[in-house]
Order: structure tokens, then sequence, then C-alpha cells
């Protein structure tokens, strides 16, 4: 039963990983940027939700009303702003950049908001439980795992079915001729960071809840939604939400071996699929 | 002279540190089919480049229906009615046939092209609408790029090597389709390797040599002999 249990409670922390890895996967997706301070955004996300609590009295929930908006605006800014300058054939640059902000970010916090642990009050949320035959399922658990393959499928339509997803995959393809096509690069990159930080809101209010967080946490973060994306195959939504899975229930099983080996499974099962499979288990497909 | 839908004056273009263009002066005429043609590096492509905007050169040296459009972006050249047809085809690999159709109109400017006509014009596309677009022959990939162009309803097109890589009979196929496209007021530039169909198409020609015009004339009386000499620059 313990094994049974472990699988069912990783599947569903996977669902969190995803959320991580969404964000990552859409922007290295669409413009080949790999953005290093994508952990710290969350932590970002998950302190403008402490304040939009705080200061309204509102559930964290309600305060994705809020963060979402305010999430996806810092993206277009920043990108419009900062990071299309740093892209081009070089790989390097949006690296270093992204990098530096991912510092900025973390002293920043730490001037705003101190380094004391914190957490999103959810009230009864955090407790609330399903049983489900022998198993005790968590409410909040069931429900990240919903929101993650709600938010998966919805950036799958998106991507699939929506001029604006078109307008996507078509800069992605080849910019020079997506610009002749009337799309201004630079507007369609940020918007696409726009909904990568909009999803990132979504991933650090649940982060927020289901523990507690402090400024130096979103390099860890990172190395979730990293090993999340590279399992599942790059540029692969569905393969990075099976990738958060295959992440969590190798952390839940290797915690049921020797509570020690939690994040050292996760990694160890990363570095194997790596081994067995370099562009992870579902690499680019199209449709 | 009827009123010239674009006029190039002393554009010089870079690559770098490279300058593939010097000076160079051309007009198109409403209307007309004009003809490029050069030797591998002339500068041919660059030209066409910098007309769409993808090189960005000084405002005033290209004027577009006598506005100065130089110094635009590629999109806000598009959004004006120019559009290309780019060397090898280049389409959108992760979009369908139709789903590359589609993007070409997202401009949104009025005029006879639709995604119906474009099938008209080329049934085979609207067989294959739903496929990926990489699943086609040299040819039809051909023929949805240069749909992908129309369907923005340019007033101006570029055609860039349209017969690059492909069969003769695929060739005569495409050219066949040509006036159809073009007869309806709009302009076109053509380059092409093959000069004799570059000269049966085309009303005026221009020669590039080095980056610099070597030879303009009227199509249909323009010598082997000057071409020749253009071309290859021999004096």
């Amino acid at each position: 039963m313990d094994w049974i249990n472990a699988i069912v409670q990783g599947t569903l922390l996977g669902g969190l990983y995803a959320l991580f890895a969404a964000g990552l996967s859409l922007i290295f997706g669409v413009m080949r940027l790999v953005n290093i301070a994508h952990g710290d955004l969350i932590v970002l996300a998950a302190y403008l939700g402490l304040t939009t609590t705080v200061a309204l009295d509102v559930h964290p929930l309600v305060a994705l009303v809020l963060v979402i908006p305010a999430m996806a605006g810092i993206g277009y800014a920043l990108q419009r702003g900062v990071l299309n300058q740093t892209l081009g054939n070089d790989i390097l640059p949006p690296l270093l950049v992204t990098f530096g902000l991912s510092v900025i970010l973390q002293n920043a916090l730490l001037e705003a908001y101190t380094a004391d642990p914190q957490k999103l009050n959810a009230g009864a949320l955090e407790t609330a439980s399903i049983p489900l035959g022998g198993l005790t399922l968590g409410v909040l658990p069931v429900l990240t795992f919903a929101v993650a393959v709600a938010v998966i499928g919805g950036l799958q339509w998106l991507f699939y079915k929506t001029p604006l997803g078109r307008a996507f995959r078509a800069t992605s393809d080849n910019q020079d001729i997506a610009q002749l096509m009337g799309l201004n690069k630079a507007h369609v990159f940020g918007l696409a960071m726009a909904l990568a930080l909009a999803v990132t809101a979504i991933a650090g209010i649940f982060l927020g809840i289901r523990t507690s967080f402090d400024p130096s946490i979103g390099g860890g973060r990172l190395i979730f939604g990293f090993e999340a994306v590279i399992i599942g195959g790059l540029g692969n939504l569905w393969g990075t939400l099976a990738g958060g899975i295959i992440l969590g229930v190798a952390q839940t099983v290797g915690a049921v071996i020797d509570p020690g080996w939690q994040l050292l499974a996760g990694h160890i099962v990363f570095l194997l699929i790596l081994a067995v499979r370099p562009n992870g288990l579902f690499p680019r497909v199209s449709g | 002279m009827p009123d010239p839908i674009l006029q190039i004056s002393g554009l010089d273009a870079y690559y770098d540190d490279f300058q593939a263009l010097y000076g160079l002066d051309l007009t198109v005429a409403k209307g007309e089919v004009l003809a490029i043609i050069g030797a591998n590096g002339a500068g041919k492509t660059t030209l066409l480049r910098a007309i769409s905007g993808l090189i960005r050169s000084q405002q005033d040296h290209v004027r577009y229906k006598t506005a100065p459009i130089g110094d635009l972006r590629a999109d806000q050249v598009a959004a004006l009615g120019i559009a290309m047809v780019p060397e090898g085809r280049q389409l959108f690999p992760s979009l369908s046939v139709e789903e590359n159709l589609v993007i070409g109109g997202r401009i949104g400017r009025d005029g006879p092209w639709s995604l119906g006509r474009i099938y008209d014009l080329f049934p085979v596309l609207g067989e294959r609408r739903h496929q990926a677009s990489t699943s086609l022959s040299g040819g039809q990939q051909q023929m949805v790029a240069i749909g992908r162009a129309l369907m923005s309803n340019p007033d101006l097109i570029l055609f860039d090597e349209i017969s690059l890589g492909l069969a003769p009979i695929i060739i005569r196929d495409i050219y066949a389709a040509l006036p159809g496209i073009v007869g309806e007021g709009m302009s076109a530039i053509i380059v092409e390797q093959d000069i004799t169909k570059a000269l049966s198409v085309s009303s005026r020609v221009y020669c590039l040599q080095e980056g610099r015009v070597s030879l303009e004339g009227a199509s249909q009386t323009v010598s082997r002999d000057e071409i020749s000499r253009a071309y290859f620059g021999i004096d």
C-alpha cells in the first residue's frame, strides 16, 4: 500500500512540477530562450500572492485574479525591455542576462520581504482530504494536478487552434519569414513571455500554499522545472506534464525507500532518462 | 513611364562589415513585372531583403507609393502591401498547408485573393490542406509559398528564385500560373537564374553585378550579347 500511495502522491506532486515547467517549456519552445530566472519568477509570484492576500484579506486562489495579470505584465515588459535585446544567434547572452536577473530578483525579494520563510494561508483547503480506497488524497494536491492538466491542455489548445498559437509556431520556425507575414517578433515574444509568466503566477501561488518559501528557493524550483521539461522532451507540452509526473513519482518512491533519498532519487531518474533518451521521452511532435 | 510603385535610389546594403549593394537605383512601375538577373552573389537576394525590410536601410533610399519605407521593419513593410516569396520556399514546418496560407492572410488587406481562390489556382493544395507543409513535394511547397504571399493581397510581390531546385515541368507549371497572378494590377519583381524565363515574363530587366546595376533595359529588346557582358562583367 505504501508503494501505491507513493506513486499516487508522486503523480499529484508531478502536477506542481509540470506547472513549474510549463512556462519554461513555452519560453524555450517559442524563442529558444533558456530562462535561468524562472524559479525566482515563481517565487516572485508567490510573494505577490502573499502581498495580495495580506493587503486585501482574500484567499490565495482569489489573489490569482490579480497576480496572473501582474505577472503577465511583468513578462511582457521584461521581454520587450530587456530580453529581446539578448536574443540572436548566440545562446550565451540570454543565459547571462537571465542569470543576472535571478540574482537581482533574489536580492530584491530579500530586501522587500526579508529571509523569513513565508506561507500562503489557504485555510481549510490545506488540510482537506478525500478518502479513496485505502488511500487518502489531499484536496490541494488533487486540485494542483487538475489545474496543471487544465493549464497544459489550455496551452496546447492555444498553440494549435488559435491565431496567436499559429503566430507563436511560425515565429519559432522562422523569425524572418514570420516578420514577412506582418508579425512583429518583438511583440510576439513579449506575448509569449507574458503567457509563460501568467502560468508561472499559477505555479507560484500553488507553491506558496503547499510549502513555505523564502527568497532563496528559486534555484531548486528551476531545477525541477528543467528536469520535467527535459524528461518529457523539449517543446512538447504534454511531455512536460509526463516529465513532471515521472519526477514527482521518483521523488516520493525514493522517499519511501529512505526519507533522505527523496531529491536524490528524482535527480537519478532524470540522469538515467537523459542517458537512455538524450532527447527526452517524447521529443517535439506536431499536432 | 506610369507612376512608380517602388523607387530605389542610392541604396547601400550591408551584412555586418560586408557591403552587398552599392548605391543602387531601380524603379518599378505600377502593374509592371520587373526581372532581376545576375550571377550568384551579385546582390539579388540582398536587394529583395532590403525592399522587404529584412535589411533596414536609410529611410528615403526605398520609396513605396512615394512614401519612404527604407527604415521600416519587415512586418511594417508587409502591412503596406509588399509580399515576398522567399528563396528556398521557407514554409513554416510546424504549420499545416492551410495554416501556412492563413498566416499569409493575417495582415488582412482587401483584394481578390482568398483561401478559396488559392485552391482554385493550385487545386492540389486544397486536397492536401491538412497535411504538414513538409510532406509536400518541392513544387507543391513552392505553390504554398506563392499562395502564402498572395494571401496578403499585396500590391507588389517579390519572387526570389522560384524555379530553384524544381523539375523543369514544375517550373513550367508555376510560370504558367504567373500571368494570372500578376495580371490584376499587381506589380512584381522576379529574381531568376533562368534568363530566358526571366525575360519572357517581364517587361523590363535589370542585371546586377557585384552589388551594382550593370544593365537596364526592355526585356524584349535587350540582346544576348549585352546580357552576357553585364552578367559576367566582360568588357
